[in-house]
């Protein structure tokens, strides 16, 4: 058993935006790029150009289709639409993997609360992976160790690179801006701001694991407007023809060009 | 406990070398990290104008891409039969000297023999003038049967297109409609423009028969049947039209709407604009009642009615005409809906959203502009609503009318080139008669009158012999296909097996899968490409072919010339070519070597200008015959296309400071590298809208060399070029069209943009293939590329058929079921999966995941070659009832874009049987060295 630290005072963590994440797999890619080469060891591939490709990641798109139902619980398939979900490690305050480690490998950092794996010290006995709530760790088939998110803990302090670029690489790759990162106990950060402001929410809350990480809800599909005139506001075109008033499109032609000249 | 402590500051790299990235056509700048002579990591540049930092996907799996087993690595020579794959290694000395002895003699005898086309091509401003001056006009890049739809009609109607040619104004649209876009060019601005659109709240409304990336996150999706989006325009227009929200003054500023078109039925010059002695388009002065040139300034014209001109001649204003069709009562939202498949409720209400965006929520700019008239203007005035449509408006027989739909529909809303609507990226806007027109041959050892890619004004301008038989082996630019401005890749092979104008003695091809998913009827096409005459020799007896990897093409081909990958060469992206520009910033960018070759492999380009300097092609030899250029980087700095311009206008002058125009500048490579392989200049401030009409920026588009005069466009809503095309199909004019094309034109070619059903589901039995089948471009694959990639593969292994619930519902279909889909041209088989976020007549799947047994690197039991299809073998290139001696193209009769998307199919249930897609072909034989297994990339570090 591994202990939790006191809880720390900064929850670094991202916010994930569900209303415009595209499902294009850049932030996975990007990340299995970064890692692979970055903390502890690769991020192997097996069968890397045979019959069952596989490897580890530390981030993937979940897409699915969902059929929302009516007040009644009756599908309604003509309101289907296709959901991307990118899914990683959240960094849980109350992380099952860290507590169930039986050789104190998995840790979550007192200082920022990232979650980590001392690969020096992992047996690959998979109890982590059990625990997660969310399928967030992948063994490496290669190296025997669990990997997971780091939050990109090699990029985020690192002085070797640009102030602007210390920040995961699933941030700075995510082409929508649908990934955002910062301190989540600091309620007036640009996340937690976001958090508030957008209703994000906690990914399966009855687990109890105290995720860090948030998403942001697809906004309702309602046919908004810029100027937040609603649909039902916007009125239905009246043609000419119906339009008591005027003489039919020739009649607002003529008035039209009278104003321009 | 002590916590495990890490170095949170590692070293990264050594050395950061900056390029553009080619993981696909979007041309992001990227940053590529070296450590110990390896690539530690690919970022996107934040400097850059097109990604400005982020990446893709397909980007950031470029380490994967350059060190593929699948790279080619030794130039080759054909040892056994064709589509075998075996190859014997030969010297680049002989594989020159080879090319260099197949093409001299058809050079001094007959160039037309040479039929170069070059694929997914970013150096066509290289290719075509080499072509041009080999002296043979065939030769295209892979736009025929991608999305020329798009550029001709866009070009032809306002002088510039969607596709990468223009963009909304993402910081001000607050209404964007986007049409059938999954991930075509342009990936990254438009995610990034996306996310823009959200930040502010804007409305995205997305047509699309599938409700995947882009359409998953609009705010309304419109489930349009495909094929019909031109109608549920036409009819958007119709409601817009017959309520008054349009937009007048624009349209007498900027369109041809008010222009005189002559109404003469049956007579020679029916549909004609009416001129003056100048050759001036006339208007209708509605002050003194009289004609008067179009471009005198401060006149209202009439808008409707009829009039004698002085000359006798009857005329009305093309808006006359333009109410005589849209306002007619089949375009009403209920005539529509069946066909469309949208309801008439949702038609009336978008179209009722587009009127109140556009005219009741107007912004302005508080910038003060000058028409090109000379009348000054103190604010502009936008119409925040902007639009874009790409491949499933493109890839149908109806596409040149649709797309030219959807360009009306923007400029009766006044929403082209204002703040907030859709705007053009440097050099565009550019009127289609300011571009060249298609270069004729001029004989043996001759070079062509011009370059071979151009846009035709009239039948005049035809590449065809007096009887009308093309001239071109694609038959572009004939009565087949007019306005083909980018050539009919898709047409090559067939043609020239069929000797249909004339067979051909070479075919040399770079970067273009043409034996598999680059072409429809992909058994048929190795099958030609095998075939023998008589005599034992190939009906096309030789192909030269130049890739980086060990594609399905190369099996077919007989004399290799590899390429190096996108991080080993040299490039430009040129203002010439297409360039990569943003709407309020000129831009272009180069690609240099960041990683020596480790292979016996050389850049195509500079291969090319080998092979032309031995050739002694004109421009490329010396006055003493020696090369002109030692290879492509030294083309690209001292190539001049005319005095002053060259292929990169950043850096010019011998002292590096001019842009646009200036002398070769020895130095100008190294700048771009220190400047992140990009240049960039921001337009003046009063210069970045209505570029169509705005005297600031055709002043500074001449400054900069776009052109040598200012070149304003008038949107032409009513198209002369194609009145003129249909007079000559009524038997008017000495240019005379074949009769069977006759109707064809007749009926397709209107002036005003029009809806007609698509070409194959007219010509197949009633019911007999009820679905519509189409395809989307994966955002993690960039079309074949992706599954040699050991990181994009595994996102998408296999391609599942995607069936619509009530489809599986009648069918009896469940996940994982196995289908047979059928067409009038062929069956295939392949597994299913059931989806309700689609349109209910249409299946679909991911594009071009299937793969050919032995190609790519990949073992022979991938789930690629295994579970992976393609719907190319469901699509012939000719239409149902071609015969007799008559190939009717699966085409656009306007541009000849290969129509993929009218693809009609029926499906049935079959049994699992080996649990594998049919047809499953014979292996072709690995050229390159399988792989690792295992891949641990990056473990030393």
């Amino acid at each position: 058993m591994t202990m939790l630290p006191p809880e720390p005072t900064k929850k670094l963590g991202l916010v994930i935006d569900l209303d415009i994440c595209v499902g294009c797999h850049a932030c996975a890619v990007n990340c299995k790029e970064w890692n692979t080469g970055g903390y502890g060891n690769a991020l192997s591939d097996q069968d890397a150009y045979g019959s069952e490709p596989s490897g580890a990641w530390l981030n993937r798109i979940h897409s699915f289709e969902a059929v929302p139902m009516d007040a009644q619980g009756t599908p309604q398939p003509s309101d289907a639409r296709i959901v991307h979900f990118p899914k990683s490690c959240l960094h849980c305050d109350d992380a099952p993997c860290v507590t169930v480690c039986p050789t104190g490998a998995s840790y979550k950092r007192a200082e920022d609360g990232i979650v980590l794996v001392n690969e020096d010290h992992c047996i690959g006995c998979g109890l982590c992976a059990w625990s997660c709530a969310y399928g967030a760790r992948e063994m490496d088939r290669a190296s025997g160790v669990m990997k997971k998110c780091t939050l990109c803990v090699d990029r985020i302090y690192n002085e070797n690179l640009p102030v602007e670029d210390r920040e995961p690489a699933c941030v700075k790759s995510c082409p929508a801006n649908a990934r955002h990162f910062g301190d989540l106990a600091d309620p007036s950060s640009d996340v937690s701001v976001m958090v508030a402001s957008r209703g994000g929410f906690d990914l399966m809350p009855e687990q109890g694991n105290k995720p860090v990480n948030k998403y942001l809800p697809p906004r309702t599909k309602t046919s908004r407007c810029a100027s937040q005139t609603r649909d039902d506001e916007v009125p239905d075109l009246v043609s000419l023809a119906q339009n008591n008033q005027s003489t039919g499109i020739l009649g607002w032609l003529d008035r039209t060009l009278d104003a321009i000249s | 406990m002590t916590q495990h402590s890490i170095d949170t500051s590692p070293h990264v790299s050594d050395e950061v070398r900056k390029t553009t990235c080619y993981m696909c056509a979007c041309r992001c700048g990227i940053n590529v990290h070296l450590r110990d002579g390896k690539i530690r990591y690919i970022e996107g540049n934040r400097d850059h104008p097109v990604n400005q930092g982020v990446l893709c996907a397909k980007g950031s799996a470029g380490i994967m891409q350059h060190y593929a087993p699948s790279r080619l690595s030794t130039p080759m020579k054909r040892v056994g039969p064709r589509g075998a794959g075996e190859f014997e290694p030969i010297s680049w000395e002989e594989a020159l000297q080879t090319a260099t002895d197949w093409l001299q003699p058809i050079r001094e005898t007959d160039p037309a023999k040479l039929a170069f086309f070059t694929g997914r091509d970013q150096s066509q401003g290289l290719t075509g003038w080499w072509a041009q001056m080999f002296g043979t006009h065939n030769f295209a890049a892979h736009g025929g049967f991608c999305s020329v739809n798009m550029a001709a009609a866009g070009i032809y109607t306002m002088g510039g297109a969607f596709w990468e040619f223009g963009s909304p104004d993402w910081e001000r649209t607050k209404l964007f409609m986007i049409f059938g876009v999954a991930e075509d060019h342009d990936s990254n601005p438009i995610k990034m423009g996306l996310s823009r659109l959200k930040e502010r709240e804007a409305k995205i409304i997305a047509v699309n028969p599938v409700r995947t990336g882009y359409n998953a996150i609009a705010d309304e999706w419109v489930p349009v049947t495909p094929g019909t989006d031109g109608l549920f325009v036409l009819a958007l227009i119709h409601e817009l039209m017959a309520a008054g929200k349009i937009d007048i003054d624009y349209l007498i500023r900027y369109t041809n709407a008010p222009w005189l078109v002559i109404k003469n039925p049956g007579g020679a010059d029916d549909g004609l604009f009416a001129r003056d002695k100048d050759g001036k388009a006339l208007v209708w002065n509605r002050k003194t009642g009289k004609p008067t040139a179009y471009d005198k300034a401060g006149i209202t014209p009439h808008m409707s009615g009829e009039i004698t001109l002085p000359s006798g001649q009857t005329a009305v204003p093309a808006f006359q005409l333009m109410m005589d069709k849209y306002l007619d009562s089949k375009y009403a939202p209920e005539a529509v809906a069946q066909t469309t498949g949208i309801s008439a409720e949702q038609i009336k209400q978008i179209a009722a959203q587009l009127a109140h965006v556009a005219f009741e929520e107007e912004i302005t700019i508080d910038t003060p502009w000058t028409d090109w008239k000379g009348e000054k203007h103190d604010k502009m005035i936008g119409r925040p609503v902007s639009f874009h449509a790409m491949r499933g408006i493109s890839a149908h027989s109806n596409g040149f009318q649709t797309c030219r739909a959807i360009h009306l529909l923007q400029i009766l809303l006044g929403s082209v080139e204002c703040p907030g609507g859709f705007r053009f990226k440097p050099t565009y806007p550019k009127p289609s008669t300011a571009h060249p027109k298609p270069g004729r041959g001029q004989g043996p050892g001759k070079t062509l009158s011009g370059p071979p890619l151009g846009y035709i004004q009239g039948p005049e301008d035809l590449l065809v012999d007096a009887d009308g038989t093309p001239q071109r082996i694609d038959k572009a630019y004939s009565w087949d296909a007019p306005f083909s401005a980018h050539g009919m890749m898709h047409m090559v092979i067939s043609n020239a097996y069929a000797g249909d104008p004339y067979p051909v003695d070479v075919l040399f091809m770079y970067m273009a899968n043409m034996s598999w998913n680059s072409s429809m009827n992909s058994r048929g096409v190795m099958e030609m490409l095998e075939a023998k005459n008589d005599d034992g020799n190939y009906v096309i007896p030789k192909i030269i072919y130049s890739d980086a990897y060990d594609s399905e093409m190369v099996a077919y081909a007989d004399l290799i010339l590899p390429d190096t990958t996108y991080l080993e060469r040299h490039d430009c992206i040129s203002l010439l070519d297409r360039p990569i520009c943003e709407p309020d910033t000129v831009a272009d960018s180069i690609r240099w070597p960041v990683m020596e070759p480790d292979r016996d492999v050389r850049g195509f380009q500079s291969v090319l200008l080998d092979i032309g300097a031995r050739l002694g092609l004109p421009g490329m030899v010396a006055d003493d015959g020696s090369p002109k250029f030692a290879d492509y980087a030294d083309y690209i700095v001292n190539h001049e296309r005319k005095p002053g311009i060259g292929p990169l206008a950043g850096f010019r002058g011998e002292d590096g400071t001019q842009s646009g125009r200036g002398a070769p500048n020895p130095e100008q490579l190294n700048k771009y590298i220190e400047n992140g392989s990009f240049w960039s200049e921001e337009l003046p401030e009063d210069a970045r809208f209505f570029k169509h009409a705005n005297q600031a920026y055709q002043d500074w588009a001449v400054k900069l060399g776009f052109y040598d005069a200012p070149q304003p466009v008038t949107f032409q809503l009513w198209l002369e070029p194609l009145a003129k095309f249909q007079l000559a199909a009524a038997g008017h004019g000495e240019h005379q069209p074949p009769d069977h094309l006759r109707s064809r034109i007749a009926d397709h070619f209107d002036p005003l943009p029009d809806w007609y059903a698509p070409f194959e589901g007219e010509a197949l039995e009633d019911g007999a293939y009820p679905l519509h089948a189409i395809t989307q471009r994966p955002a993690a694959m960039y079309h074949s590329w992706g599954s040699q990639n050991a990181w994009l593969r595994q996102i998408h292994t296999t391609n599942p058929l995607y069936v619509p619930g009530p489809v599986c519902d009648e069918v009896g279909l469940v996940d994982d079921d196995w289908a047979y889909l059928r067409s009038h041209h062929g069956e295939i088989k392949v597994q299913i999966r059931r989806m309700e976020a689609v349109n209910s007549r249409t299946v679909w799947t991911w594009n071009a995941i299937g793969k050919r047994k032995g190609a790519w690197g990949l073992s022979k039991n991938a789930p690629e070659t295994e579970k992976g299809f393609l719907l190319n073998h469901l699509i012939h290139e000719l239409l149902p009832g071609s015969g007799e001696g008559l190939r009717w193209s699966n085409s656009d009769p306007i541009t000849g874009q290969a129509a993929w998307y009218d693809l009609k199919v029926s499906i049935r249930k079959a049994e699992e049987g080996a649990g594998t897609s049919e047809p499953n072909f014979d292996a072709q034989k690995s050229t390159v060295t399988p792989g690792d297994s295992q891949l641990r990339y990056g473990q030393e570090w």
